[in-house]
């Protein structure tokens, strides 16, 4: 068998996590579930921002399981590219938005 | 884009053998039967609720080669039902408690007998659906007026249009297929289908491009009504988001892009039991081209003839809903999730 750090197959095995904890694990999948219902967001606009956030933080699962559900909700190919590059964005404005203090130290050690 | 239909390539999922074959197969997919599921549930043998609709395929020849169709329907089927089994069909309905007819194909259209069905029919005093892939009233002149013709007989009109995009619309169905339907539409509007002010129904069918599971159809359908009437002006009354049944080319396109062991979990993890409980073979007999009897439009392109007199012409209510629902892996379509049906889902 192939080893490797990501399974795809693994993904399947999300709910596996209560074996061993199972009180929190119930805990966490219904807030899960009640996060994702419809409320003053649509469902297709929650499974849209978990694409986007799934990207920012690259997770393989997460982009695999948002994909699936972000077609299932109707959502079309343009507005799912655009979540990647709003999570592009935010990371990307991030690392600049931190060269205001490196900009800050170099005129603080520099005559 | 032109493709042949299964049939015409020889291909083994083109057989009801080849795909019984594959459905068949629990094992090498790791799911659990779907008759055992039943078994779980209390819920086997599955037996009609009431029969009230009676779902006629007039004929497997279409003038689209859609890339899902579980008919493997297309322009070199032949396949097309007689007036002589019309004939049958009609006194089959005429003093039973049928309520609707639902004439489905191919393209129900393309029968040289359409409008005279339609017209014995509408005498019957029978509610009427056709399921028009609407680019047909645009295939040649002499079906221009068919909307008008819907209208005269107060058809209630159920279209397919699985995105309202052409990207998405065109891989499936095919090339310029999304701009002939917003052409069709828009003549069915004129005439007052899908319109507020007006009591003439245009329901739409979405179904999944690919392999996964529609979501849920009260946010899909605002979602296409925005999309539709601000990017074309058009109007319609439901949509009706159907879940696509692991038969004939859509079992083939699963099969060939290695979609096949995921989906079929993927559908069976949605086993939702009370979409189960009312499912569409409970109320529905499906007649075929040829006047047999089958469960529903599924089992009919399988060739899973009713357990109960199968002919048309030996239509009898009592026994077929008597008659114990003939069940395979493709059953599992119609109970994932919110459970899907020719009227869309099946709980709320």
């Amino acid at each position: 068998m192939e080893s490797t750090y990501y399974n795809r197959e693994d993904l399947k095995k999300f709910g596996d996590i209560s074996t061993f904890q199972k009180k929190l694990g119930d805990k966490f999948f219904d807030y899960y579930d009640s996060v994702f219902e419809e409320g003053a967001l649509t469902a297709r606009e929650k499974s849209l921002i978990a694409l986007a956030v799934a990207h920012a933080i690259q997770c393989p699962y997460c982009i695999d399981a948002y994909t699936s559900g972000c077609l299932s909700k109707g959502a079309d190919e343009e507005q799912m590219m655009e979540a990647v590059h709003v999570s592009a964005a935010i990371r990307g404005g991030a690392s600049l938005v931190h060269g205001v203090q490196m900009m800050d130290q170099v005129n603080e050690k520099l005559m | 884009m032109s493709l042949a239909t299964l049939k015409r390539q020889n291909h083994t999922l083109g057989s009801p053998e080849g795909q019984m074959e594959q459905l068949d197969d629990v094992e090498s997919i790791n799911i659990q039967s779907f008759t055992s599921r039943l078994v779980e549930i209390g819920l086997f043998p599955l037996k009609p609720t009431r029969i009230d609709i009676l779902q006629i395929n007039v004929g497997k020849m279409c003038n689209q080669v859609c890339k899902h169709c579980h008919v493997d329907a297309g322009p070199d089927r032949k396949e097309i039902m007689t007036r002589e089994t019309m004939h049958q069909c009609l006194e089959a309905v005429a003093n039973s408690s049928i309520k609707t007819i639902d004439l489905t194909g191919g393209a129900p259209e393309m029968n040289p007998n359409f409008r005279w069905f339609v017209e014995e029919l509408s005498a019957l005093g029978k509610e009427i659906i056709v399921r028009c892939n609407l680019t047909i009233i645009l295939a040649n002149p002499t079906y221009n007026d068919l909307p008008e013709f819907f209208k005269k007989h107060r058809i209630h009109v159920v279209s397919s249009l699985p995105y309202f995009s052409a990207r998405r619309t065109d891989a499936q169905r095919g090339e310029g297929v999304f701009e002939k339907s917003i052409r069709a539409l828009e003549m069915l509007n004129a005439v007052g289908y899908g319109k507020t002010d007006s009591s003439l129904q245009l329901d739409l069918v979405y179904n999944p491009s690919g392999a996964f599971l529609p979501g849920d159809q009260a946010g899909l359908e605002q979602e296409f009504k925005n999309k539709l009437k601000d990017g074309y002006n058009i109007e319609f009354n439901s949509l009706l988001a159907i879940t696509n049944l692991p038969v004939s080319r859509f079992l083939e396109y699963l099969v060939n892009s290695g979609n096949y062991e995921m989906y079929m979990s993927e559908l069976a993890n949605a086993f939702n039991p009370s979409a189960a409980m009312g499912v569409m073979c409970r109320s529905t007999v499906s007649v075929g081209w040829d006047g047999y009897l089958y469960d529903c439009d599924f089992n009919q392109m399988l060739e899973l003839k009713v357990k109960a007199p199968d002919h048309i012409s030996q239509f009898d209510l009592t026994d077929l809903t008597n008659r114990e629902i003939i069940l395979n892996q493709h059953c599992y379509g119609c109970t994932a999730g919110a459970g899907s049906s020719c009227g869309g889902t099946l709980t709320e």
